[in-house]
């Protein structure tokens, strides 16, 4: 469903990103992994148009997205929860959600699609008038993908979802994200967490310095010695 | 978050009420000299300034960014009301040269958006800042505009009913924007401008019909100033204005139209008191500002509004009506 081809990446004269190919089929759950640094998020910028690509070619679903507006993008399906969480710290809980809707003009289907999100989120339906800017982290985390997930989107990318957590939280956030992909929605996932994120996906790329090394199945990479070695700890 | 979608409700009633009264409060306190010249000059300033401190708010308060230029836009409308009254020194004219003028500074407010709305926080002030002082220059060098000595004897078509429904229909069109969808896509471009493109709002686009929208709106008061003082000149509109409206924004508070209007009224009013003590003049309203915002740096209201409070205090009656019952 989304292919890149031949991506590059330039921030200045610094090449973040040097000739990636990806490919993301239907129903996948693909992780990214990678060092600091290695461009993990400049992709997920560049898919949902947040960063622009020097060379190569986005297509998603058989259209070429190229040169589409971040925007148009949205309104296609791919849907974006950034690095850090980035809620909107100034708004509800509410808010925030109906912002995530903020393309779409049927209110009443706006209304159910939070209704969904309470749902998978219990914790911020009890805080749906709070700041989001007052939430713990775990709760900021599950307010971005819950605003991520507001258009019924048909690809998900998540930045990191597991920064800054506690274990039992991480866990939980994984559960979460394998239910989101039960349910139909593909997803691309970029993660420091190794371990979590191979065991979770279908299949994996791994990245250095703005170059794939290594990709397969999930648990293939989670047994290869050079991914062990590298990134899991022995 | 229910808004009826009614005209006619209870609450616009009372807010048409309360407009009106004021209006009428007004007008007679000036029929019977109660309130003379001196003090209408003060309530000039006052709307003039709520006009150009909420528009500036539009720009600054909710979508966060940061404008050092609006005394730019506020020239074009004040010079296209002058001139317009030139030819024509009627009310007629007066209602041509403002439309021209406000549809003017819209019309430059895009053309100098497109490019400097790019930039980010300092950044922007600065190119704004320049862009004023590009208006200003060409106001000065001009020939129609009268250069440095600027147009005088200017046809006074402005008066309390024009001051007063130029600032309501100013505030109204603005408030409503703001707590629109449109308005809400501004409000989460200040809040995170990444998150919110990723959300799929068109960042550049709202940026530019904001600060667009602040242009018009700080034309108008343009034109309701060079109406109201027969006289305009360039330096009128330097940096200094700016800052002046600026001011009252950040005291106001950052996203609160209520605390916009408030502080344009207190600081109209502090300027014209500490006139007659005009050596400590500076002093004082420096110090006020200081006072002001050691104690309350999110500014009087901070991003409440008036309607947030009595909504609070409409919920709590009903709250306690059925606890009692």
């Amino acid at each position: 469903m989304l292919v890149i081809e031949q991506m590059d990446v330039h921030y200045g004269i610094i090449q973040a990103i040097k000739g990636i190919s990806i490919t993301v089929n239907y129903g996948e759950v693909v992780s990214l992994i990678g060092a600091n640094g290695a461009g993990k998020t400049t992709i997920l910028r560049t898919i949902s148009g947040l960063a622009k690509q020097s060379g190569g070619s986005i297509t998603f679903e058989g259209d070429d997205i190229t040169k589409m507006a971040a925007s148009k993008r949205v309104e296609a399906g791919i849907s974006h929860a950034p690095e850090g969480r980035r809620v909107f710290p100034g708004m509800s809980v509410y808010e925030n959600l109906e912002l995530g809707a903020y393309l779409s003009k049927d209110k009443a289907k706006t209304k159910k699609s939070i209704e969904m999100v309470f749902g998978k989120f219990p914790r911020l339906a009890q805080r749906e008038k709070q700041m989001a800017g007052t939430l713990s982290g775990g709760e900021q985390q599950m307010l971005a993908i819950g605003r991520a997930l507001m258009l019924d989107p048909k690809i998900l990318l998540l930045d990191e979802p597991s920064m800054g957590l506690a274990p039992l939280l991480v866990k939980e956030i994984f559960n979460t994200i394998k239910e989101i992909n039960s349910s139909g929605t593909t997803i691309l996932l970029v993660e420091q967490n190794a371990s979590q994120a191979l065991a979770l996906a279908d299949r994996a790329y791994v990245l250095e310095t703005g170059k794939i090394v290594l990709s397969g199945k999930g648990e293939e990479l989670l047994k290869s010695d050079e991914v062990r070695k590298a990134y899991l700890g022995g | 978050m229910d808004v009826p979608r009614t005209v006619f409700t209870k609450r616009n009633l009372v807010w048409l009420a309360v407009c009106l009264s004021i209006y009428f409060l007004v007008f007679f306190l000036r029929s019977y000299g109660i309130l003379g010249n001196y003090h209408e000059i003060t309530i000039a300033q006052i709307c003039i300034n709520i006009m150009l401190a909420v528009s500036l708010n539009l720009i600054v308060g909710f979508t966060g960014q940061f404008s050092l230029g609006h005394a730019g836009f506020m020239s074009i409308g004040a010079y296209a009301t002058s001139l317009a009254l030139r030819s024509r020194p009627d009310t007629i004219g007066f209602l041509i040269g403002i439309t021209i003028g406000s549809v003017l500074a819209l019309v430059v407010g895009v053309i100098i958006g497109i490019p400097t709305l790019r930039l980010r926080g300092d950044y922007l002030g600065i190119a704004t800042l320049g862009m004023a002082e590009i208006i200003r220059v060409v106001f000065l060098n001009l020939k129609i505009t009268n250069g440095a000595a600027g147009l005088m004897g200017t046809f006074r078509a402005a008066n309390w009913t024009w001051l007063y429904l130029l600032t309501v229909m100013a505030v109204l069109a603005i408030n409503n924007f703001v707590n629109s969808s449109h308005g809400r896509a501004c409000i989460s471009i200040r809040e995170d401008e990444t998150a919110s493109e990723a959300m799929g709002v068109n960042t550049t686009a709202y940026k530019i019909i904001a600060f667009a929208f602040g242009a018009f709106f700080a034309g108008a008061a343009g034109g309701l100033y060079s109406s109201y003082f027969y006289f305009i000149k360039p330096d009128l509109f330097g940096f200094l204005k700016s800052i002046d409206m600026l001011v009252i924004v950040v005291l106001g508070g950052l996203g609160s139209i209520t605390g916009t209007i408030i502080s344009a009224i207190l600081l109209s009013l502090l300027t014209t008191i500490l006139q007659d003590f005009s050596s400590v003049r500076m002093i004082v309203y420096s110090v006020i500002l200081v006072i002001i915002m050691l104690f309350r740096p999110q500014g009087l209201m901070g991003t409440v509004e008036i309607s947030h409070v009595i909504d609070k205090f409409a919920r709590k009656d009903k709250e306690d009506a059925n606890t009692v019952s």
